[in-house]
This record gives structure tokens, sequence and C-alpha cells, in this order.
């Protein structure tokens, strides 16, 4: 398919491109200028930006699917603008042998949707205890490796994953967290889980774990991407981290970006998420973080959960939260609010994680994968559970009114969605 | 924010969840309904018909044989009919959920739910899904609330003290995992009480308690000085198998209260327990014992203020 969008607000955060014009695309790829498109998309009045990539998105296949489905979830991805996503391993059986992901992967081909990085299991059955045939999991499709959100308690096996990664290159995906800090807690400790009486997870929970894997960084020279930062002082951590020149790089989640634990209001079980949600300086510092590079990118996080695991009281509710067709609206209203550059805004859900996946996706040059999605800026979407596409219709945003509405996802040059 | 979720269209009480958010005047309605009720409990009939033909629905997700007589009794002088509901042993076990058992019993007619449940929040969530006409009544959740207990504390209080604006007010012990603990200092802060402390080591106290309107103190008799009203907290024994604290004998030696610290109390002060007491682990025999404890008043009051919350959101 022979493809033209005219008339579009381009914006391509590489380049720093951000100029009206038109749009080429041609066997799949970003294409020069060329006479006789098959289609025409008039793009006035939108914004034709690299097709969303998003770091965290669980899509419940294999073992989970009475929560979700691939066809529902890439469904979702597409309505989101979404074009590509890496899955975490935490899949039942978790993706910890080459069988899983290879099917997971020609499910998801399949379905061509959106384009599916399997994210694989750290360790065998992410016990925290053997670590996995990983040279095996990356000739199937596995673009890392990481433990999800099961703790890895033993530093040991911690040390020898990121040493045994790091000889193959691979990089590891790890959320920071202590795991004894962190037992049997549910919200941020402080002030509104004492109001609660909810158990707490303190902050040091995860900035003690970041500092020993900081520590295994420098022993190691693994490459780590940090998964959903939680607490001003990670953030901190980070920067210094990066200033020292470790191959480290980090995310943050659309929740933690806007939401603190007052939001938890009186017990909302939406807001039940892991890492919890904390105060308002560490979700300020979060916005700032993402604002100067320290933090690299913004992920959906998407979990979707079932009623029955929302319909319980707060400490008993399944963690997570839909997002997939959140992470644009969501990232537009932290730019907006920073004042930032449209550019600079969309580069934390396209050229950057790109760069963190390590795919010549995430981008507009000639050449690059035509992944392309096209949004009106303006355009304002209420959040409901009647329009989300995603079989999870739990989130702590059910109600806002957010801007950024999505009007074409074009993956690999084929238009996949429009509205 | 959303609507506080205790409170009707017209701002009148529809579920008692939490002492937290009740304005003022809602707690002097309880406490003066409670005094109206004492009493009905002192006369030979100890009935009233303000609730003949209404149903109450004990649901006590969490074992407790005090506090669930004190609610049966109560509604049962205040003439409703009482059903006991042990669901720890029967539905849950069995997997149904709570949502489930509530929705099959509001099909039985309930028009009062009382709960009590080990999750903090719990009939939050199931105020939100009874029907208009049903109340819900908080009888404790996990560590977060157990507002029947803090209103019989304050009318304790009021009723010793006659006025709460020149109380110093000491809670003593365990306040990390005690939901009376913060009822009792939701409902002094709001009524004026200008000084509440809690003492306790710092493994018993939650992150940021101050933000409650608390001072804080970890030497006891330090804290003990010049207060008007000590109230002691129980302290489970299953605290002493982590790594909250040592021993119940070292706890005893610097937090359990003897004669000897509450010496350094007011000379009028009183001195009053939740129940069930630990003797010689937080309170010693001779002031559990002694002229200062109001600890039986208090079970006494408590059926007074039980009765005066079902009779107020039933009323509404």
């Amino acid at each position: 398919m022979r493809l033209m969008i005219k008339n579009a607000r381009i914006i391509d955060p590489a380049s720093g491109r951000d100029a009206k014009g038109d749009l080429y695309l041609a066997d799949g790829k970003i294409a020069e200028e060329f006479a006789r498109p098959e289609r025409v998309i008039d793009a006035k009045g939108l914004v034709a930006a690299p097709g969303f990539i998003d770091l965290a998105a669980r899509l419940r296949e294999p073992g989970f699917e009475y929560k979700a489905t691939l066809e529902s979830e890439l469904d979702a991805a597409l309505a989101g603008g979404v074009t590509s996503l890496a899955c975490p391993p935490d899949t039942d059986p978790p993706l910890d042998e080459p069988g899983l992901v290879d099917m997971l992967r020609r499910r998801a081909k399949a379905l061509s949707r959106a384009r599916v990085y399997p994210v694989g299991a750290l360790t065998v059955k992410l016990a925290g205890e053997r670590l996995t045939e990983m040279a095996e999991l990356a000739e199937a499709g596995c673009v890392a490796f990481s433990q999800a959100n099961a703790p890895l308690a033993d530093t040991q096996v911690l040390w020898r994953a990121l040493q045994y990664a790091a000889t193959f290159g691979f990089p590891v995906w790890l959320r920071a967290e202590d795991a004894s800090l962190a037992k049997g807690g549910v919200a941020h400790d402080g002030e509104v889980a004492t109001r609660l009486g909810l158990p707490g997870i303190p902050p040091f929970a995860e900035t003690i774990a970041l500092a020993t894997l900081l520590e295994l960084v420098r022993a190691t020279r693994a490459r780590v991407h940090f998964c959903r930062l939680s607490t001003a002082g990670s953030v901190e951590m980070m920067r210094a981290a990066k200033r020292e020149g470790l191959p480290v790089s980090c995310d943050v989640a659309i929740h933690h970006l806007h939401l603190c634990d007052i939001d938890l209001g009186y017990f909302d079980s939406n807001c039940r998420l892991e890492p919890p949600l904390r105060s308002q300086r560490d979700r300020d510092a979060l916005a700032r973080g993402l604002e100067d590079g320290t933090v690299d990118c913004v992920c959906s996080d998407h979990t979707p959960v079932d009623e029955d695991g929302k319909h319980v009281p707060f400490a008993e509710a399944e963690p997570g939260a839909t997002g997939l067709e959140l992470l644009l609206p969501l990232t537009l209203k932290w730019g907006e609010a920073r004042k930032l550059p449209l550019a600079k805004t969309l580069a934390r859900i396209t050229s950057e994680p790109a760069r963190v996946l390590g795919v010549g996706s995430g981008r507009l040059a000639p050449g690059a994968p035509a992944d392309v999605t096209l949004f009106d800026p303006a355009a304002t979407v209420r959040v409901a559970a009647e329009t989300l596409k995603s079989q999870g219709k739990n989130t702590p945003f059910l109600g806002y009114e957010l801007a950024g509405r999505v009007r074409y996802t074009i993956v690999a040059g084929n238009v996949v969605y429009e509205a | 924010m959303q609507r506080n979720p205790q409170l009707n269209a017209n701002g009148e009480l529809q579920h008692l969840l939490s002492i937290e958010g009740l304005p003022r005047e809602i707690l002097i309605q309880i406490l003066d309904t409670a005094e109206s009720f004492v009493g009905v409990t002192e006369r030979e009939v100890k009935k009233v018909p303000l609730l003949r033909g209404k149903s109450v629905f004990n649901l006590f997700f969490e074992p407790s044989t005090r506090t669930r007589t004190t609610f049966e009794i109560a509604a049962k002088r205040l003439s409703a009919d009482v059903i006991n509901l042990n669901i720890a042993v029967s539905s849950q076990s069995k997997g149904e959920s709570l949502l489930d058992t509530v929705a099959n019993l509001s099909a039985m007619q309930a028009d009062i739910f009382v709960v009590r449940h080990d999750s903090s929040g719990a009939p939050f969530l199931i105020a939100r899904h009874v029907k208009p006409h049903e109340h819900v009544v908080n009888a404790g959740d996990g560590r977060h609330a157990h507002p029947t207990q803090g209103l019989l504390d304050l009318f304790t209080i009021r009723h010793y003290k006659k006025d709460f604006s020149r109380l110093t007010v000491a809670i003593v012990g365990d306040v990390l995992h005690s939901r009376v603990a913060r009822s009792l200092i939701h409902g002094l802060t709001t009524l004026g009480a200008p000084e509440v402390r809690v003492i306790g080591p710092q493994t018993l106290l939650p992150a940021g308690v101050e933000a409650l309107g608390v001072k804080v103190f970890h030497d006891m008799r330090e804290g003990l000085r010049d207060c008007d009203v000590v109230v002691m907290l129980r302290l489970q024994n299953e605290r002493m198998k982590g790594a909250l604290l040592p021993s119940a004998q070292e706890y005893f030696k610097h937090y359990g209260l003897t004669l000897e610290k509450l010496s350094l109390a007011r000379p009028e002060a009183i001195v009053m327990h939740p129940g069930p007491m630990n003797r010689g682990v937080e309170i010693d025999s001779s002031v559990a014992d002694g002229p200062h404890s109001v600890i039986l008043p208090q079970v006494t009051f408590g059926i007074a203020v039980r009765m005066a919350v079902m009779s107020i959101v039933a009323g509404n």
C-alpha cells in the first residue's frame, strides 16, 4: 500500500522536526515523496507522530484469558495509537521457555495489529532461584529479561543473572523493590496509609533495592532498565548514575506521573497499584525527572484486571490498571502541565522507548518502519468503561476528561485503526 | 474528592464508617442521644420500641464475642430483630465473595448491617453497594477504624471530665495496629481536645502519625505527665513473634501502666482500656482494678452508644 498523509503537523522527536507537511509510506517503510499514492489521508488539524511505544503492557496471554486476550488488548493498543509494546513475562505459565515466547509472537503476528516484543523471564517460573535459558529465549524473540513484579530476594542470584545477561549483552529490566521491606504492604507508608490503616511500603524499599542494583551494574556492566520508578529518591539516584555513565535507563508509569496516595480517597481499589502511589513530592520529582531526561520514558503499565479482582477490600484487590488507551492523553497532560514543546513530550513515548527497546521504529526518517499515529491533540476524550476497548475497565482515571484523541493508527504502512 | 460516603444528601448520618470526616454536630448528637439511653439500660424493662420491626444483621467476618454481643444487646434494647452471622466460619470459607454475601442478606430484607472485617475499608465497599434504605455500621475494619468504640471512649471521657476543651489525653501502646486509637484520635481532635499524645516505641507507631494531630512520646513517664485521661491499648501476643518487640516483659517495663507511672498523671486522671486486657503486659492489675479505672463503665456506656448510633442511622 502506497499511502500519502497530507496536511499533517509532522512531529518527529528523534530529529526534532515539527512542521506542516506530507508524509509518504510505501512497502512498510517511511518513504521519500512519490507520485500516485493508492490512498490519501487528509490529516488537516492532526499531528502525525511515530507510533507510540509502550514498555509495559500486559496482554494476559497465556493463562489469564478471563482477564483479557491478545485480541482485546491489541485492539486497545491500536485505539491508543500504540504500535509497539513490550509485554512483561508474568503470564501463567511465565515466559520462561522459548516455546511459549514463540507461540505468543506467532499469535500476535497472526493478528497483525501492534508489534509485540516479549520480555523473557529472568529466572525460571520467576521464582528468583534459577536462571532461564536467556540465549534460547532471545533467539525466540525476547528483547530483554525481567522479573516483572516478582521479587528476586537473593542478591547472589541477582548478581549472577546480571553477569550472565551482560555476557551476551542482553538488557535486563527490573523493578527496584526490596522484597522483605515491601512484604505485606499495599500503600505508600505515609500519612494516608496511616489514616486508612493500610500496611505501608516505605519509599526506601525502592531506593535500597535501587542502590544494590546500581552497585551490581557497576560490577557487571549489565545494561539495566529500571521499570516504574515511584520515589523522589530514586530519581536522584538515577541522575547520579547517569552522570557517572552507568549503562542504565528508567521509566515511570502514567499513574505515578499524575497521581499520589491522596487519590486513594475512601479505599479506591483502582488505585491499588505496584509500586504504590506515593506522596505528592515523589510525583512531582518524577514529573521533573521525566522532563530533564533523568527518566527516559513513560509507560502505561497496562494491567487489565477483571471486576472480581477489584470489588474487594483495598488490600485484597489485585494490583494494576488498564492504561494502553490512556498513554497518549496522560503523556500530553504531563507535557502541557510542564509547558513542553510537543516534540519533547512525544519523545517519551516514541524515540526514547525505541532506544531502550533497541528497535528502528519510533522515528519518521525515510527507511524507518512505517508505524505512524495520527491524533488530534485538542479533541478531548472522557475516560469511561463503556468506551475503553481493553477488557480491563479499571483505572483511577475513570471520569477524567483528557485531551488527545487518536484518529488513525498505522503499523508497517497499513491503516489498522480509524476513528 | 469524593463526597463523604457516610452522609446522605442532607448531611445526615447514613452509615457510620469512621469518625474521621464526621462533623462535630453529629458526634455531639450521638453522645447526647446515648446519654438518653443510659437511663433505659438502668430501668427494669430495658427496652424502647425505636427499631421495632427492623432487622439488624451482625456480619462478623472476623471473630469477636464482645463487640458482637454489645451490638446484639443494643439492637435488642431498641426492639430490633437481630441475626448473628459468623462469616469467618461460613460462606467466605466456601469462596463466596464479600459483596455476594451482602447481596444475599440484603435480599432477606436487612435494615442495618453491623460489619466487622479484618481488611481496612471493607465497610466502605459494602456501603457503596447496599440499597438506599440500608445502613452500615462499622464494628471494626482492619487497622482502620472502630467508630463505636471511639464514640464510647468519647462518651466515657465526657461523662467523667464534662468538657474536652482543656484535656490532655494520652493513648499508649500499639497504635500501629489499632483501629481504636485512630478512631479516638479523630474524635478527640474533632471535639477540640487541645492535646492528644501517643506513647509507644517507634516500632508500634505508624508513619506520619503526627499528621493526625497528635504529639509523639517514646518515654512513657514523660508522656503521662499531667494527663487527664490515659487510654491503654491492647497488645496482642503475636506482636512479640516478629521484629516489633523483643518480649512482653520488656514491653511491660517500659510501656505497661503501673501505679507508679500513673502517679505522674493528674491526681483525678481516668484510665481506660478497650478490652480485652492483658494484665501484666500493658496494664498492671492494681491499675486496672484501682480507683482511676473506668474500664467497666466503658462497657456499660458502649451499649448506650451503640443504641444511639443504630437509632440515628435508622431514622435518617
